[in-house]
């Protein structure tokens, strides 16, 4: 007896979607129980889980709770939002080099994040710190800037225009980064340079939770998005025949892609690498059906990252390394692998 | 938890901003001495680009003879007036020049400068942060270069006799584990920098008696993760606040922000100090006296 075996491709919808979801879902949560397990210090488990230690004299259960725990879920969020926006942004610029990053919603929660880092301003803050908040409202000027500019010309939202002002915006806020940066000493000189390279080190969970409405609005944005896109993977006017509101999507497309991207950063610092190499990995292994590609990015976003991250806290331990450095190192060499072997 | 401690019962701790901090942790990686350039005349318009050196100066007797100095200096008072000619990664070297030095003290590393006041038949001093040791050797350096030997040597002295004093005021004692904050995030915990291993705040925490959680990193600032700092289990946490003194208010928000780590001995036993003010990061004369402060904090009761 021989067995039939389908290339994945060619499987039907529901199978392949069942598929990625277990395969690739399944590897994000198996990471995720496992990563908090793994740190530089030992812990005793036992300790860990005894209600009967306070909470506030068990050092293991703190370890656990405090700082490995809330660093493990703000890894897998700002993985699964950089990697998701990085793959609506590729579609709606149709250019496969596009990033979360692209469009200045990084550099501009960047700007943010340094001018209170930097002229340490005790911004009031709902129970929240002064630089999430301020990197968030920093990608939100961003946001409005190049989207307002996009609508300025046409009636549609232009995505030529969309690219230009998204690059013009980095190249000034990245300008504007290194005027604020000139005007400081070494110590905040040094933190700026610090966060740029990201830490998802957020050792509790107010930052996470206040992250999460806009990531979940982010997130309606992305699972209503798919059919569209893959007809305007046609072009515009293909996908319009089809009965494809063009505008709206691309609208849809860009804010939830940049409120994902402001919320991640907001969160974990502008984390590169994750946002382009994940998408075109997963692009790579199960074809460009956005209705696959889009959920299987999200999960394989958080996996890597969060396998980043715990190589971050633990190859040079007790030295951590910055989490952004680990994502180039990994990512970039396997994903030239996949490349080369595909070829 | 918080103390505020008033800067008239604790060493000077004036009122300093933060700039010179990273100059003298993060540059400080290459320990030295200084090495100076034998000349008979005394110089009577120095110019120093280095904050530590300033204060040396000072103490010596020579602050007089100043007619520049780092921008990033901020004590003695009388440095007000002074013209500021740049710091280590951006002296001004025309505005050196203008002020027509004929001694000018610059840092180790700014090997450009040096040669332009070489060129300019400038007489330079150069400086390399070292050890809590090597203070009282360079103001000795300092009263040579200066024609003021003796006063240095009283200086010198000074800063040996208050040091070996704190060290005999502990001795014996058992010795608290210490986490020397040097900096982190204006209201989380989070990209905390604390002292290491080497330097002169490491040099400190011994001579107050304590024992350095993070000692056993080689080097001078260490950026631990929240799963560090609470397996490091500190029973004494200092924070250094060089910016001057805090509000009441502003100091029970810190309070609050070290409160989710309650494992931490020092938090449990509310135990977290604050220096306020640039002493502890200028490794000057001030210095033993700021070491007397942490000394007062990690063993209050050798102080009674």
């Amino acid at each position: 007896m021989t067995v039939k075996t389908t290339p994945f491709r060619n499987r039907s919808l529901s199978s392949r979607l069942a598929g990625a979801y277990i395969l690739f879902g399944g590897l994000a949560l198996l990471v995720c129980f496992v990563a908090p397990l793994i740190g530089p210090t030992q812990i005793d488990f036992r300790n860990v889980f005894d209600s009967k230690i306070p909470f506030e004299d068990n050092v293991d259960g703190q370890i656990f709770f405090i700082a490995r725990l809330p660093r493990t879920i703000a890894g897998a969020l700002v993985g699964a939002a950089l990697a998701s926006a990085g793959v609506v942004l590729q579609a709606l610029l149709h250019n496969p080099l596009a990033t979360p990053f692209t469009l200045g919603v990084s550099t501009g929660a960047s700007l943010g994040a340094l001018l209170v880092i930097i002229t340490g301003l005790p911004i009031p803050t709902l129970g929240i710190s002064a630089i999430p908040l301020a990197s968030f409202a920093g990608a939100l000027g961003a946001v409005s800037i190049v989207y307002g500019l996009a609508r300025l010309r046409r009636q549609g939202l232009s995505t030529l225009v969309l690219l230009l002002a998204g690059v013009t915006l980095n190249a000034f806020f990245s300008a504007m980064i290194m005027f604020v940066q000139y005007f400081a000493d070494y110590t905040q000189s040094f933190q700026a340079v610090r966060y740029l390279m990201g830490n998802l080190d957020v050792s509790s969970y107010e930052q996470i939770v206040w992250s999460l409405p806009l990531l979940l609005a982010a997130s309606i944005g992305f699972a209503w998005l798919p059919r569209s896109l893959n007809l305007l993977a046609l072009g515009t006017k293909g996908a319009a025949a089809r009965g494809v509101n063009v505008l709206t999507t691309q609208r849809v497309a860009f804010l939830s892609a940049s409120l994902a991207t402001g919320a991640a950063v907001s969160l974990g610092g502008p984390i590169g690498f994750v946002g382009i190499i994940v998408p075109h990995i997963v692009r790579l292994l199960l074809g460009s059906d956005y209705r696959i590609v889009i959920p299987a990015s999200a999960f394989f976003g958080a996996t890597f990252l969060v396998i980043c991250d715990v190589a971050a806290r633990t190859l040079m331990s007790p030295i951590e390394l910055p989490v952004g450095v680990i994502t180039a190192m990994l990512g970039g060499p396997f994903f030239l692998w996949l490349l080369v072997r595909h070829q | 938890m918080y103390k505020n401690r008033n800067p008239s019962e604790t060493p000077p701790l004036g009122g300093w901003t933060l700039p010179t901090l990273m100059n003298f942790l993060i540059i400080a990686l290459v320990s030295g001495t200084s090495s100076l350039a034998q000349d008979r005349t005394v110089p009577l318009r120095i110019v120093s680009v280095v904050p530590a050196i300033t204060e040396m100066l000072f103490s010596i007797g020579a602050g007089k003879r100043l007619v520049g100095v780092s921008s990033f200096a901020r004590y003695p008072v009388e440095i007000d007036s002074l013209p500021r000619v740049g710091a280590l990664l951006d002296p001004d070297v025309e505005q050196i020049l203008s002020l027509r030095p004929d001694l000018v003290i610059l840092y180790g590393s700014q090997v450009d400068v040096i040669k332009q006041m070489t060129r300019a038949r400038i007489r330079t001093l150069t400086y390399r942060h070292g050890n809590l040791n090597d203070i009282h050797k360079t103001i000795l350096r300092l009263g040579q270069a200066t024609g003021l030997a003796d006063e240095a040597q009283l200086e010198s002295t000074r800063i040996a006799e208050l040091l070996a004093s704190i060290r005999k005021a502990v001795s014996g004692r058992k010795r608290p584990r210490v986490l020397l904050v040097i900096g982190r995030d204006p209201d989380q915990i989070r990209n905390v920098y604390v002292s290491g291993g080497t330097g002169f705040l490491q040099d400190a925490i011994v001579i107050a008696g304590g024992k350095n959680v993070f000692g056993h990193f080689n080097r001078e600032a260490v950026q631990p993760t929240s799963e560090q700092l609470l397996a490091s289990s500190p029973d004494v946490i200092v924070e250094i606040h060089a910016d001057g003194l805090l509000t009441i208010e502003e100091s029970e928000r810190q309070e609050n922000i070290w409160a989710a780590f309650s494992s931490i001995p020092a938090v449990r036993n509310q135990r977290i100090f604050s220096a306020q003010g640039n002493a502890l990061v200028v490794p000057g004369p001030r210095i033993a006296a700021a070491t007397l402060g942490l000394a007062k904090i990690i063993h209050p009761e050798a102080f009674k």
